[in-house]
């Protein structure tokens, strides 16, 4: 097995280093990549869209159906992480665990009260005992707002500097898992519950699909949000610009949801009890 | 000899994404334990979105976020596209790595899954327990 894979291994390397010969030199101005379709799209955009970063204008306005899929692809492997992870059986008898926060500990309650029992009724087993993460709960509970208004700032300044809906996506995705990790997963659940993450998933990419549906219905092609400029009372360009913004709030909202709910299923098992 | 020395100087770029490359498919191929395929597959992965971004370099070119462009609507004057990188392959890559970390997470949840069927990640003896059965 080993030998084979070594043969294949080193079989399809000489085939592709015998192939760099061909390729053109590293950081050739004139290599084909650079040649047909970038140019056009490094001297137009400012003009067509009136957006700054090329990078963010191509993904959302020039190559907007191949985000708005990709943004779908997100989706569904958030979907698909629920659909095989999830699991919502009858509970095996009314036990169910906690995480004694000081010690980590896991404890196993064997009559669940109705209500969910509050954090602190740990608190009062050891009421002197110092956490030993006393530290990292406190700086991520003080950091954490600034995490999340630093990813809004990169989702609606991605037209102006590097970023947008992916990247503040998944620093806004990051924030509530640095929440889930510092503290624990049940109080990263308090603050955002599994139906809003779902909702919020499904909301990203219909917010997308909607932006491109309105500019059909009002008369342009989908995706193309020139036909805007009526409804938001600017000229064709900015309606690009803008329409690229409402877009990059889809699939913000699309990436972090997916983000939180791939990371609340993979730590605990499906159970979303207790996790990591 | 002497005829290799400028083709490992000017394409060195191809030379480090097919290392990586053939890394991640040894990884995929050889390797018995599932969590290290799927590491493999992201070493894969890295490889190729190495490749793409190195293909959008330009020497002299900036990254691809005009400075100091007209204002809304005054058309674009001066902006040459020689002094800006490709931004395509930057698009491309951007939605891979996003699309990249969501197929990491559901080969995770399959692999959660096997675990928990199986009780172990060794590919042998997951083979060995479904011949069993």
């Amino acid at each position: 097995m080993k030998a084979l894979a070594l043969a294949i291994v080193v079989l399809v390397g000489g085939l592709l280093v015998s192939a760099t010969v061909d390729f053109p030199d590293w950081a050739d101005p004139n290599s084909p990549a650079s040649r047909h379709v970038s140019p056009r799209y490094i001297e137009k955009t400012m003009e067509e869209t009136s957006v700054p970063n090329i990078v963010t204008a191509v993904l959302a306005d020039y190559r907007g159906y191949d985000t708005m899929f990709e943004t779908a692809v997100v989706f569904t492997a958030g979907v698909a992480c629920f659909l095989l992870l999830r699991r919502r059986e009858p509970r095996p008898g009314p036990s169910r665990v906690y995480r004694h926060r000081a010690t980590g500990v896991i404890v196993e309650m064997n009559r669940v009260p109705d209500k969910e029992p509050s954090p602190d009724v740990f608190k009062r087993i050891d009421d002197d005992w110092t956490p030993h993460d006393l530290i990292v709960m406190n700086v991520c509970r003080l950091l954490i707002p600034f995490i999340q208004l630093f990813a809004l700032y990169v989702i609606a300044h991605g037209h102006h500097s590097p970023g947008g809906g992916f990247q503040g996506g998944v620093i806004l995705g990051a924030s509530v898992i640095l929440m889930a990790l510092s503290w624990d997963l049940r109080t990263a659940m308090l603050r955002m519950k599994e139906t809003a993450t779902g909702l919020m998933s499904a909301m990203g990419v219909f917010i997308y699909a909607g932006v491109g549906a309105l500019a059909l219905a009002l008369g342009g092609n989908f995706l193309d949000y020139a036909a805007l400029s009526p409804l938001l009372r600017v000229d064709p360009v900015a309606a690009r610009s803008l329409g690229i913004f409402f877009v990059e709030v889809g699939v913000g909202l699309a990436v972090m949801a997916t983000m939180v709910l791939i990371y609340k299923n993979l730590a605990s098992e499906g159970r979303l009890d207790q996790g990591l | 000899m002497e005829e290799y020395i400028p083709l490992l100087l000017t394409k060195y770029n191809y030379w480090v994404y097919i290392t990586l490359m053939m890394i991640g498919l040894w990884a995929m191929i050889a390797k018995n334990n599932l969590v290290k395929k799927i590491v493999g597959m992201n070493i894969f992965q890295t490889a190729i979105i190495l490749f793409y971004v190195s293909i959008g370099a330009k020497y002299g070119g900036t990254i691809p976020i005009i400075q100091h462009g007209p204002g809304h609507g005054h058309g674009a004057a001066q902006i040459k596209a020689l002094a800006y990188i490709n931004p395509l392959p930057h698009v491309l890559m951007l939605t891979a790595i996003v699309v990249s970390v969501a197929t990491l997470g559901v080969a995770l949840a399959l692999v959660i899954k096997i675990h928990r069927r199986h009780r172990t990640l060794e590919e042998d003896e997951i083979l060995e327990q479904l011949r069993e059965s």
